[in-house]
């Protein structure tokens, strides 16, 4: 059967399981559009193409399935290339289809033309520049297959607007086979046994979770794991969810505002379990006396990963779920009594650390952050699916909000993108329409992608918006009281608009709270109001976030509140 | 750590923007890349490169991790310290006398070379071999003046 190119990716689409793409027309993507029309996929108009590029990531991040946004060459393509950055960087599978200019006008300064294959190519897992229409439908089928599979990521695929309206026999793609991209699932056997006899013998193990664990979708196995071994566990931003956060052995997040316990229990740890983690320098603080004391198990489906940053012992290239399932059951075969022995004294250490050093904050009649965030776990019963803006309003939310769940947490890990949040709500919401999606966010944050809030009210997309107000780019704030002697150079927020009045403007609706005695008040009314809402908290001017770890220094260098 | 120079034969697929996506990887993370020599192999749709960089171990692991990450990238082989042979290709052009012609025909017969331009003032010399040789002739040829020159950078394959 004779198709264009634009039926091609259509029914390439389809036949990937998509059924709703975020995105925005131009000149170069028009053919796409129009036959969209023609099809079941539904389509979100955004107003801003990072805000598509993040809606697709909010969506891929909730359900694990692939997201898909499709924008035009050009400006639109570049606009899309932060939202790409913050997949690639957390891993996100993601399809991204570009419009380019045809095909006789590539290299020549067209209108709208941008070399975007070139420009994402630092910052996708792969990209295409499709030349023939013979070959669309297998390049759709082989870019999905590259997102999904193996450490997932963004695939982009430009594709001429002459290639979109040229007529080929469609032929259904045979199965993706590549010589040069086959990533190891199967972990070493060998190793596991390593593993399982290193637990046997630690006295003070400890688990960290990343999000590899959300990503292979194996936070019962990690559970199981923990419980059957008396193992308490900590995890990085990514990994938050991974492990029940209500849980007698979850320490908190660990890191440069991670929990004290979390910090004490690595730097104390003889054996660390690093599974799905890839130890950022948020996380390690100086590396030279990270976990020094502690044989170190890494388990990853990326090589890379492993040895990048910290010297391990046991490295094990391959996927968590198998991984820990293998584990699990070669545990089961010990006594109970070897594998989980009562371990009173690192137990009592580190239940020492989690009760006599909490996570805290001092109450005033000025509304605090944390207190908003925790009458937000409250009120949700922990069980909203929360994205972040990113800077302070991202850690408190890490720290206050208990995450019971996997893929309940979404927030911008890798590339710390402020404007992340909002758009990535407006995609968890349109994966689960029937869920509380709470974007918690700042003042100067939730300013970088507000036009969203047109989408939302199109679509009638319940999304919640939390604004901690304190009229300052609050983290870059805190560093500057910490270690620039107070010199706020170009922190002030204070100029900024009515965000009730400005929700009420885009056809949403608006609370404010100014005092600790109305906060959950607002929460409760925002929360059951229909439609998309701001609530918009002014908070404690210059509350900072506690722990803190100045960048570069040992992680147990904590300044507490 | 010491550096070590380590020379990389590495399978890829014969498509546009392979070499780009190479160069990329060592730029963006800060790798070094000594020489580079690229074209197609018997399989028409496989070329190979052939890499020389320099890094302390862990780095020469990341290299090579990286570069296998690359989809287009089909084996990655470290030569160092295994049986190769290498050859690179040089094509110099050295100034020439009346009273230095003999002498640089000596010179290029001792080392194998082949005369393969000759002009008024110059004469076109091919050399191939090893690095050593090839540093070896043109420290010979200096003092007679060197016009130009170009280097293809090693190329390698695994003995047998």
């Amino acid at each position: 059967m004779e198709m264009t190119g634009a039926q091609i990716v259509m029914k390439s689409l389809k036949d990937e399981g998509v059924d709703v793409i975020f995105g925005y027309p131009g000149g170069a993507v028009i053919d796409f559009y129009d036959e969209l029309t023609r099809t079941d996929i539904k389509h979100i108009l955004v107003r801003h193409e990072q805000g598509a590029v993040h809606a697709a990531d909010g969506f891929a991040r909730v359900t694990g399935d692939v997201g898909v946004c499709m924008v035009t060459s050009g400006p639109g393509a570049t606009n899309a290339v932060t939202g790409i950055a913050t997949a690639y960087m957390d891993s996100i599978p993601m399809v991204i289809i570009t419009g380019q200019v045809p095909t006789s006008l590539i290299g020549n300064d067209a209108f709208q033309e941008v070399d975007i294959v070139g420009i994402t190519r630092p910052c996708t897992k792969h990209n295409y520049l499709v030349k023939d229409v013979k070959k669309l439908a297998y390049i759709i089928k082989e870019a999905f297959h590259i997102a999904r599979t193996g450490r997932p990521g963004p695939v982009l695929i430009d594709i001429p607007k002459d290639i979109t309206n040229s007529r080929t026999e469609y032929e259904q793609p045979g199965e993706v086979s590549l010589r040069s991209y086959n990533p190891n699932y199967k972990p070493n056997m060998k190793q596991i046994s390593k593993i399982a006899s290193l637990i046997k013998n630690a006295k003070k193990p400890l688990i960290f979770s990343g999000g590899g664990i959300i990503l292979s979708d194996c936070s019962k196995e990690l559970t199981e794991l923990a419980r059957k071994t008396n193992i308490p566990v900590t995890s990085s931003l990514m990994g938050l969810g991974g492990f029940p956060g209500t849980d007698d052995l979850w320490l908190g997040m660990l890191g440069m505002h991670g929990t004290y316990c979390a910090n004490m229990a690595i730097s104390e740890c003889d054996l660390m379990l690093a599974l799905g983690v890839r130890f950022d320098d948020r996380v390690t603080g100086k590396v030279d006396a990270f976990a020094k004391n502690a044989t170190i198990v890494h388990v990853d489906i990326d090589p890379t990963s492993i040895h990048k940053n910290v010297p391990v012992q046991v490295p094990i290239v391959g996927d968590c779920k198998i991984t820990l399932s293998v584990l699990n059951e070669l545990l089961d075969q010990e006594k109970p009594e070897i594998i989980k022995p009562e371990r009173k004294e690192w137990l009592g250490q580190v239940s020492e650390w989690k009760t006599g050093t909490p996570l805290a904050y001092s109450q005033s009649d000025v509304i605090k952050p944390q207190y908003v965030v925790e009458k937000l776990y409250e009120l949700t019963k922990g069980e909203a699916i929360i994205t972040t803006e990113v800077g302070q309003n991202q850690m408190w939310a890490a720290q206050f909000y208990k995450f019971a769940t996997p893929n309940q947490w979404v927030t911008s890990g890798g590339l710390g993108t402020m404007g992340f949040g909002f758009p990535a709500a407006i995609g968890a919401q349109m994966a689960f329409p029937d869920k509380i999606v709470v974007d918690v966010a700042g003042d100067g944050s939730i300013q970088m992608n507000i036009q969203e809030m047109a989408t939302a009210v199109q679509y009638g997309l319940p999304v919640k918006i939390v604004i901690l107000n304190n009229r300052f780019l609050g983290m870059v704030r805190q560093w500057q009281e910490l270690f620039y002697k107070r010199n706020y150079s170009s922190t002030n927020m204070e100029h900024a608009p009515d965000f009730v009045k400005l929700a009420e403007a885009y056809g949403a609706a608006g609370f404010r709270a100014t005092k600790p005695s109305e906060v959950e008040e607002v929460l409760k009314k925002g929360l059951a109001t229909p439609g998309p809402v701001i609530m918009d908290f002014v908070v404690e001017r210059e509350e900072c976030v506690y722990p803190m770890v100045p960048a570069g220094a040992p992680i147990t260098n904590m300044l507490l509140v | 750590m010491n550096e070590e120079k380590h020379i990389l034969s590495i399978l890829v697929d014969n498509e546009p923007g392979v070499l780009s996506r190479i160069a990329g990887l060592f730029s963006g993370r800060g790798y070094n890349i000594e020489s580079l020599s690229v074209a197609e192999t018997n399989d028409p749709k496989v070329s190979r490169v052939t890499m020389v960089t320099t890094g302390v171990a862990q780095i020469i692991e990341q290299i090579k991790k990286q570069l296998h990450k690359l989809v287009n990238v089909i084996t990655v082989h470290d030569l160092t310290g295994k049986a190769y042979v290498h050859r690179e290709l040089v094509l110099v052009k050295v100034y020439t006398r009346p009273e230095t012609r003999g002498e640089i025909l000596r010179i290029a017969d001792v080392f194998r070379a082949k005369i393969v331009d000759v002009g008024n003032e110059h004469y076109t010399v091919e050399v191939t071999g090893s690095e050593d040789k090839i540093s070896a002739i043109l420290k010979i040829f200096q003092p007679m003046g060197i016009k130009e020159i170009v280097r293809t950078g090693p190329v390698a394959l695994f003995r047998e």
